[in-house]
């Protein structure tokens, strides 16, 4: 181990986030250092899609700060998203394109020089295993290889920050296990943010996790501490529901 | 960046089946109009003969047809518009360009260069079929000019007005049907307009239009053009820019 503290790739300070009259994220802070994988995890509508949004630009905070590498994500937009890679719930794919075209297209807009546009689709194919159907045409393709399309655009361009927002969702098991085994040597290099219901997923790939429920957080620790959290050993599940439960009878009705 | 997203609107347009069959389609129209106006010129040509200051073939056959280019545009532009942003946003394509190091001022630009340059191929045939007379008769080269820009500018507008119009909604129909309403009713508003100095011939482009139909070069005319495009583009910057402020 080296005593060098691991650099901090993302800081969100204490976000809020209202649509109309509904807070759906009331004072969340989140800190993510180079070599992690933080898991964010929730019940559905517990606000992890909206947070995710506002980490990467595409929903403004009513309130808190962002910094991206150190940089502010509201002052300096252009600089920190070059240092973001984001897979949104549904990937965001152009069907009508080939892969190949698609991922060109992705990593250029990420700021990739046109002469090493190449090489990064052909590393981000070859991680995802996508070699063999550069050429398709994305509509044709199944599920599977969408979402892995998806996650090549996110890391093409090699960025210091990873959002995956529930990465997989509608994968067969041997796609999910694969996709796991990638997430998890991308946090080595990287830092990846994720978002899942799934406990098992965050148990198996995730070095720390923050539950969310309702818009704010509720826990906060490794996954490790979360298995033995207040309760015997290796009961993950039932810490989860009863933190989330213990939350819902905190909040005045 | 502009150019980056502006070659993705054309790349996604031309794979696409359904725009080589509407281009197929409107250039068999323009040729068939074509061929209709030269067929009536060439019956009336001994009677024109006779007419002192007769107006030239130019006249008679182009600016028609440009005047009917600009009436097709009005349907025409709302169809290819209403993708634009609206699609992107149903289809959630659009977080891509929202979460990558781009201004939102690229993002529009990129797009409305992008269909411009799409519908100026598809326009382009109009002069080319004008200009294979130039064999055989003298053009007025002026006229044609003025024709050009005029349904250029035109053609800006109409795309900056669809453009705004997309980013309003999630559903590309309603934004076309929108767009079209819009487009339609600026015309109306200007052909039922009955005074000669009433301001609703103002806020219509198609009234802009006609100066340069018959080859009059106002630069009262293109300033409106530009204000007219320049405004539409930059609500749409604006709408962006409160989707991700209000959700």
């Amino acid at each position: 181990m080296s005593n060098v503290t691991p650099e901090i790739t993302l800081s969100a300070r204490n976000l809020s986030r209202s649509f109309g009259n509904l807070t759906v994220i009331h004072d969340v802070s989140l800190e993510l250092k180079r070599g992690e994988v933080l898991g964010l995890l929730g019940h559905n509508g517990a606000g992890k899609s909206t947070t995710m949004q506002m980490l990467t630009g595409c929903l403004t905070p009513d309130n808190g700060d962002i910094e991206i590498c150190g940089i502010d994500l509201a002052r300096k937009p252009m600089h920190a998203k070059a240092h973001i890679g984001y897979l949104p719930e549904t990937p965001p794919l152009y069907r009508e394109l080939s892969v190949d075209d698609y991922l060109s297209f992705a990593a250029r807009l990420r700021g990739i020089k046109p002469g090493e546009v190449s090489d990064a689709l052909n590393r981000a194919k070859q991680r995802c295993g996508l070699t063999a159907v550069g050429h398709k045409i994305i509509g044709t393709l199944s599920k599977g290889y969408q979402q892995r399309i998806g996650i090549a655009q996110a890391i093409i361009h090699s960025p210091s920050v990873i959002v995956l927002d529930e990465p997989t969702v509608g994968l067969d098991p041997m796609q999910i296990r694969d996709v796991r085994t990638l997430i998890r040597e991308l946090g080595d290099a990287h830092s990846v943010i994720l978002s899942t219901h799934s406990l098992s997923e965050v148990e198996s790939i995730c070095d720390r996790v923050e539950i969310l429920h309702r818009g704010t957080l509720v826990y906060s620790g490794t996954t490790a501490a979360l298995d033995s959290h207040g309760g015997e050993a290796g009961k993950l599940e039932e810490n989860f529901i009863r933190l989330t439960e213990q939350s819902e009878a905190e909040t005045p009705s | 960046m502009i150019k980056l997203i502006a070659m993705r609107e054309l790349r996604s347009l031309f794979v696409m089946p359904s725009t080589w069959f509407v281009f197929a389609a409107l250039q068999f129209i323009f040729a068939w109009f074509f061929l209709n106006a030269l067929q009536s010129f060439l019956d009336f040509q001994p009677q024109l003969a006779q007419v002192e200051n007769a107006p030239g073939v130019t006249a008679i056959l182009a600016a028609p047809q440009f005047n009917m280019v600009a009436l097709l545009l009005m349907m025409l532009v709302p169809m290819f518009t209403m993708r634009l942003i609206a699609e992107e946003r149903r289809n959630q394509t659009f977080a891509l360009l929202l979460s990558s190091p781009l201004s939102v001022h690229q993002i529009v630009l990129g797009k409305f260069f992008g269909l411009l340059v799409f519908l100026l191929a598809l326009t382009c045939s109009v002069p080319l079929m004008i200009y294979t007379l130039a064999p055989g008769t003298h053009l007025d080269h002026g006229l044609l000019l003025g024709n050009c820009i005029g349904l250029l500018l035109l053609t800006a507008s109409y795309v900056a007005l669809g453009l705004y119009i997309s980013s309003l909604t999630t559903q590309p129909i309603i934004a076309a049907i929108g767009a079209m309403a819009v487009l339609v009713g600026l015309w109306l508003a200007d052909i039922a307009a009955s005074a000669a100095d009433s301001p609703w011939h103002q806020v219509s482009p198609f009234h802009h239009f006609q100066s340069f139909n018959s080859g009059l070069l106002d630069s009262g005319d293109v300033v409106f053009f530009f204000v007219f495009s320049a405004s539409f583009l930059l609500l749409a910057m604006q709408r962006i820019h409160n989707n991700r402020r209000y959700g």
